[in-house]
């Protein structure tokens, strides 16, 4: 039996008595930035396929969302610095050692790249927006610039997209000192789920019937492979050392288990696929009911991932000091 | 990289937290907020039981996690050597340093929101004295020192007395020692 008990007082604000340093800013800006790099990627796929009569909308309408959900995204990890006044300093150095310092640089490609990928399809995707913006000095001829190298722009799109995507996963996956994030396929489970989440966005937006058909076909795939990438994210963790087999157990007996396999995995993943099969025989109402729990699937897949890693650690004390204890002698 | 070492005897601390006390002091850290700590750790089965005090805190890893995950370079390596810093002016309070640490050594700053932790005193080893904690602890059961001078205190009591760090599996090379 070893039993180690804190004997001073520690109890510093969100690292005890356990992690508690990220929060829902930090899920929902890694969720959105997995449905940003879903949507270039989606748009950038239909150009180079050439599937415009088929798939419409995610080659002339879809674009314009990446750029609005990134900066939604982009908010709430602002918000989440407990320093704002520095936020600059991301891009005063970088640090090749530090993921998040990547992440940072790569948004400065990224963002420019999706404002070009957004002009490309304005004119036939938003005619209005176009027309408002052809006021603007210069605007038309870096339209038609835009329009000209949609290809090239989709090329460029998809590298950067993709690592986009699988950033969100390594961000959390680098932490060695978080056993259940300290494993790869969190890169390639992320990228997947937000192709997921970003696949059923056009369903939502209410595409027409072999659009809607091919995402919701696509969406199936996408879970399917989400499904896979889970169990070898599961089998990684129960094939670790002590610390990851401690920390596989927060899911499968532990506290998260309910969480993460009843609020997770089952109306996440699961019923979603069950309700787009329905959704292909013709039942709309499944068919968009799927879309919004594909959604809720992606935004619970990162907030339990960052819950769930904060709280597995290498250090763990039987017992905590508690400052309530020594209010109550004070009084 | 000069190496800078602590060595704490488990066998004649007794707990008392004086050294949590000093660190407040000279630091100037604020109430509610901790850079060490006292463990008091019991191994066995009644009526054989073990008991061990250990002084904890940032064990200034010859590889630190926190340093190479930090975005803007504030966590650094003090002139070379392996005592880990926090430059305020860099950091964003991002926390990407806390979740590096597989210790949970490293605390936000209130109400300013910046990264703290212990520096080992570096402004007064600076001076060629020891951390406050080492300096204040009544039984002197702590030791500090550089470890590449053979002829120091902490090499000559790691020589001598069988000793461990906390977690030597997460590879980060601590650098606080406790004798046993």
């Amino acid at each position: 039996m070893i039993e180690e008990v804190l004997v001073t007082a520690r109890h510093n604000a969100k690292v005890d008595p356990s992690l508690g340093i990220w929060t829902w800013e930090i899920s929902f800006y890694l969720f959105m930035g997995g449905m940003a790099a879903g949507i270039m990627l989606f748009s950038a796929w239909a150009v180079l396929a050439r599937r415009e009569s088929v798939l419409t909308f995610a080659h002339n309408r879809f674009a314009l969302w990446a750029p609005v959900v990134l900066s939604l995204g982009m908010t709430t990890l602002f918000l989440d610095l407990e320093y704002k006044v520095h936020v600059f300093r991301f891009y005063t150095s970088f640090e090749p050692s530090s993921p998040m310092s990547w992440g940072a640089w790569v948004l400065v490609l990224i963002y420019p790249l999706m404002i070009l990928q957004t002009l490309s399809t304005l004119r036939t995707g938003y005619p209005k927006l176009a027309r408002l913006l052809g006021h603007v000095p210069l605007a038309a001829p870096i339209l038609d610039l835009c329009e000209n190298r949609r290809r090239a722009i989709a090329w460029v799109v998809i590298p950067l997209a993709v690592g986009l995507g699988i950033y969100t996963g390594v961000l959390l996956s680098a932490f060695s000192a978080r056993p259940f994030w300290n494993s790869a396929a969190l890169g390639p489970l992320f990228l997947v789920s937000g192709l997921s989440t970003a696949a059923v966005l056009p369903i939502l937006a209410g595409v027409k019937t072999p659009e809607r058909h091919f995402f919701e076909l696509t969406d199936m795939g996408l879970i399917a492979v989400e499904l896979i990438l889970i169990a070898l994210f599961l089998i990684n963790l129960a094939t670790g050392p002590a610390h990851q087999l401690d920390a596989l157990h927060l899911v499968t007996g532990g506290p998260y288990t309910v969480p993460f396999w009843l609020w997770f995995v089952l109306p996440g993943l699961l019923v979603p696929v069950v309700f787009e099969v329905m959704g292909l025989r013709g039942n709309r109402s499944f068919a968009l009911l799927a879309c919004v729990l594909v959604v809720y699937g992606g935004f619970m897949l990162r907030y339990l991932m960052v819950e769930v890693g904060q709280v597995s650690t290498w250090t763990d004390y039987a017992a905590q000091f508690d400052p309530q204890l020594l209010q109550r002698l004070m009084q | 990289m000069t190496t800078f070492a602590m060595v704490i005897d488990t066998r004649t601390c007794i707990g008392c937290g004086d050294c949590v006390v000093a660190c407040k002091n000279e630091n100037k850290v604020p109430a509610g907020l901790n850079r060490d700590w006292v463990v008091e750790a019991t191994r066995g089965e009644y009526p054989n039981l073990e008991t061990e005090f250990r002084s904890e805190r940032c064990n200034h890893c010859g590889h630190a996690t926190c340093v190479t995950s930090c975005p803007t370079g504030a966590s650094h390596y003090w002139k070379g050597s392996n005592i880990v810093l926090v430059a305020e002016e860099k950091c964003t309070g991002c926390k990407a340093c806390i979740a590096a640490c597989p210790y949970d050594a490293r605390l936000i700053m209130r109400p300013e929101g910046y990264v703290d932790k212990c520096t080992f005193c570096h402004h007064r080893v600076d001076q060629g004295l020891d951390p406050a904690c080492v300096s204040s602890c009544p039984i002197h059961c702590m030791y500090f020192g550089n470890l590449d001078d053979r002829d120091s205190v902490v090499s000559r009591v790691l020589r001598e007395r069988r000793h461990k760090t906390l977690l030597p599996e997460t590879g980060n090379r601590p650098h606080v020692y406790y004798l046993l």
